[in-house]
């Protein structure tokens, strides 16, 4: 059967070198005469910094802070106010106030334990109380609604921290290259990279260099962070001129690096005749110590309010507060997991209050083509939602399992999410801020060479672009090479980052193929600079949130079947079923992968994946504590595909990646609210949690 | 610091160190088989996984001092032999590896599981592989990929 799922699918390019050991990791890469760099961090969440008493440095052994900041003390990222080393004053436990760098590791772990900093302590804040961004928008006339309403339903929601969790730690190695600062790191997006070097130090473009070797998986937690790394080397390369690096074991990447934003939502919902035809919303982000992008997660996370359902009136609020915790940044979904979570679980708890099937309900709330989005844009393409649904029940047997787990004393459950993702930059971010270059040559031999910024940490997207090439060309895949990026080498294809690289990039491929198609002339160098265009019809206003957010979208249904048991509260998975639009698959396996792996991080997200905060502090500092799914966890899952061509993408392709996170923790929250026959307001379900809601919780 | 022989990868070694190294380290710096990956550093991952002795052993729990005058294959010579072949190729086929962090300590622990096990139902390959994280492929494929193995290897001695 898997044969015939995969007939579309080719080996994929690094697969034979990753798996003999042979790719070549970060931490496995060759470098003469370096130094190793260690960050010393703050050991409070709050305060200004007295002092930093060093020990006696040896030979060749030194400290790198804000004092040797060459131009500016400031990471590039969206919103730029992490600064690269504290200068003066600490925001959250952990924040980096300067490097440690020497020859021998074990050495610089005994100076670390040495260095003394002294501080002048300020009260922390680690609630909901400081907003600094604010966002708001209205679809409809709510107020038009509230006061015949049948029904009244308010309810708050809330999800957790979510660790990455990535194989591969953090990691960075910068060299100079005559004077050409060179740079390979575990990471997602070279160009941002690049950029937070130029910046910081104000160099020039052309003296940085970024190559990106072997990733060990990314998932949102490289998009930004590695900008941090990077600002940090280059001031120490810029003071002692030796090779560096920096590799993070795996409590400092848990302790050190950014996670998905925690979130409080607070929904109200006004039912009239039988329908959900309003909603209010306060949306909270826990953004962290920094703003960084958490703007733009808020964005994603107010966009997808009421997920995939069309509410006629909306007034809806979103606010990021700021804390004295590590910064919290991007991770598969972007916001969207958290709003699409409570929403979930809001509608159907108002279907059951109103007393009808939530399923039917849902159903008949979902967006169609030609509806308003929750943003007063429009839904132009064609949503096929209900062949979702009915090929997801067709293949869980749900609507049987879902009548016999209903009834009182059955210890199963069985949930189902629908979803939709927009795939790309926000709006017109795409022709307006990122304005991806594609280029594509082809040599004497006729040789086709591949050229984008898009890296593979996993995803496959390096044999997918090939793919689309060599299709569009109608040439062999052997006679076209796509390398991992190198700055020197390649244009800006944008970052790796936001379900962007097959809609946007992979379509640019296409475009770029064609046109070296039409001129194509044997024998000879032939060169095509593609730009990307996007559909004219998408205008998009960021202030106001308001019109089309997003080239296009990708929809998906997830179904979940659990069984709990009453003595432990523990939970186990049963079973997992999945339906996606994905516009159509370039490479079923690759596809189905991205959907394997997206809904196991969305379960653990949901049940397992329990991340505390204590005075600013995370608990879990391990993979002995922070416990991520094994395969015992999970059951075999099933992934089937229905196309539905999207004009502006590679044989019609949109993205993928995260459409295949968002809908799994509401699915399994479902699912376990059969089972346990209460309400569920906040993830991950774990058996304390759960110990308490089947004790007090509502029915 | 001691003396410490041991063999690695058909290679005799002969060691002066401290005996507490961990064998990851020495594999790694030491000795250069960059297939040998650090995931966790605590034996929660299973990305370090060498065959010590024809066993799956977490090089990075094992002291050096451990593996003194024990034979020990890493993924780098492990590639050249017809189980690994026949392991990666059902990895390839069915989409087992993804970022690839993971695949050398996933093969090593599939191929122990089908030298003792070479039919193993789908529960026998979860339960043998739940020292390993892989946080990419939610592990459909992976099983998946064991039980192909374990068809296409049905002649072969593991
Ligand atoms: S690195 Fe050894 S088990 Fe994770
Ligand atoms: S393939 Fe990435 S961790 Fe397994």
């Amino acid at each position: 059967m898997d044969m015939e799922r995969f007939k579309n699918s080719t080996v994929k390019i690094d697969n034979e070198e990753k798996m003999a050991g042979e790719a070549l990791f970060t931490a496995d890469i060759p470098l003469k005469d370096f130094l190793y760099v260690r960050q010393i961090r703050s050991s409070i969440p709050c305060g200004k910094i007295k002092e930093v008493i060093l020990p006696e440095l040896p030979e060749d052994y030194y400290y790198v802070d804000a004092s040797d900041i060459v131009k500016e003390n400031v990471v590039n990222i969206i919103f730029s106010d992490w600064p690269v080393f504290a200068d003066g004053h600490v925001k959250y436990y952990g924040e980096t106030i300067g490097l440690l760098i020497g020859k021998n590791k074990a050495k610089l772990i005994e100076l670390e334990k040495q260095v003394k900093i002294t501080y002048e302590e300020e009260t922390p804040v680690f609630d909901y109380v400081n907003s600094e961004i604010h966002k708001e928008f209205k679809k409809g006339d709510l107020s038009s609604v509230i006061k015949d309403a049948d029904l009244v339903l308010e309810e708050t929601f809330e999800t957790g921290y979510q660790e990455q969790a990535y194989l591969e730690t953090q990691a960075m190695i910068m060299w100079l290259d005559g004077e050409k600062i060179t740079i390979k790191a575990s990471m997602q997006c070279p160009f941002y990279i690049k950029k937070a070097v130029v910046r910081t130090l104000g160099c020039n473009e052309e003296d940085v260099r970024v190559i990106q070797p072997a990733v060990g998986g990314a998932f949102g937690g490289k998009e930004h962070y590695p900008s941090m790394m990077a600002a940090q080397l280059a001031t120490a390369i810029h003071k002692i001129r030796r090779p560096l690096k920096m590799i993070f074991d795996r409590s400092e990447d848990i302790i050190n690096t950014t996670k998905r934003h925690p979130s409080k939502s607070t929904y109200t919902g006004y039912v009239k005749d039988g329908k959900l035809v309003g909603v209010k919303a306060r949306v909270r982000l826990n953004g962290g110590a920094y703003k960084g992008c958490s703007g733009v997660v808020l964005s994603r996370a107010l966009i997808a309010v009421v997920d995939c359902y069309n509410i006629p009136n909306l007034d809806i609020t979103g606010d990021v507060y700021i804390t004295n915790t590590m910064p919290s940044a991007a991770f598969r979904g972007f916001g969207s997991p958290q709003t699409i979570f409570a929403f979930e679980m809001f509608i159907e708890h108002v279907a059951k209050k109103l007393g009808v099937d939530p399923i039917e309900f849902k159903i008949a709330h979902f967006a169609k083509q030609g509806d308003i989005t929750a943003v007063n844009g429009k839904f132009h393409d064609k949503i096929i939602l209900p062949e979702l649904v009915e090929k997801a029940f067709e293949m869980s047997d749900f609507k049987r399992k879902y009548e016999e787990y209903k009834k009182p004393g059955c210890l199963r459950g069985i949930g189902m999410s629908a979803f939709l993702h927009g795939c790309g930059f926000t709006g017109s971010g795409e022709s307006t801020i990122i304005n991806a270059q594609v280029k594509l040559t082809k040599d004497e031999n006729d040789i086709v060479h591949l050229y984008t910024s898009q890296v593979d940490f996993g995803q496959g997207n390096r044999t997918t672009l090939k793919k689309i090439v060599s299709d569009t060309l109608g040439i062999p895949e052997s006679q076209v090479t796509h390398e991992p990026p190198d700055t020197d080498h390649t244009l800006s294809t944008g970052p790796t980052a936001a379900s962007r690289t097959i809609i946007i990039v992979g379509f640019l491929c296409e475009k770029a193929a064609k046109n070296l198609k039409n001129i194509w002339k044997s024998g000879v160098y032939q060169e095509i600079i593609e730009p990307y265009v996007g559909p004219s019809y998408i205008t998009w206003d960021e202030d106001l949130m308001k019109g089309d957010a997003y080239p296009g979208y990708a929809w998906g249904v997830n179904i979940i079947e659990v069984s709990y048991d009453p003595i432990t509260y523990q939970i186990k998975v049963e079973g997992v079923w999945s339906t996606y639009d994905v516009g159509h698959a370039i490479d079923d396996r690759i596809v189905c992968g991205q959907a394997d792996g997206g809904i196991a991080q969305a379960i653990g997200y949901g049940y397992m994946e329990n991340m505390e905060m204590k005075d600013g502090k995370f608990m879990q500092k391990t993979l002995s504590d922070y416990i991520v799914p094994t395969c015992e966890d999970l059951p075999m899952m099933e992934t089937a595909l229905i196309d539905n061509l999207f004009a502006y993408g590679a044989s019609g392709a949109k993205g993928c990646g995260e459409l295949t996170f968002v809908g799994g923790a509401p699915a399994l929250a479902h699912a376990i609210e059969m089972a346990i026959k209460k309400n569920i307001y906040k993830i991950p379900l774990t058996p304390e949690y759960i110990m308490e809601v089947v004790e007090n919780g509502k029915d | 610091m001691a003396k410490i022989n041991f063999i690695v990868n058909h290679q005799p070694i002969e060691l002066d160190i401290n005996p507490s190294t961990r064998l990851l380290d020495v594999l790694r710096d030491y000795l250069g088989f960059k297939g040998v990956k650090e995931g966790c550093g605590e034996g929660a991952c299973g990305a370090c996984s060498v065959l010590v002795d024809g066993e799956a052993y977490n090089s990075c729990l094992t002291p050096v001092a451990n593996v003194a005058g024990k034979e020990v294959i890493t993924i780098d010579e492990f590639n050249k032999t017809p189980q690994y072949r026949i392991i990666a190729d059902a990895f390839a086929e069915m989409g087992g590896s993804q970022c690839g962090f993971c695949t050398p300590g996933m093969i090593i622990n599939t191929y122990v599981l089908l030298k003792k096990n070479p039919f193993p139902s789908e529960e026998e390959i979860r339960f043998a592989l739940s020292g390993n994280i892989c946080r990419c492929t939610g592990y459909n494929a992976i099983v998946k990929a064991v039980m192909v193995a374990s068809e296409n290897g049905r002649n072969i001695v593991w």
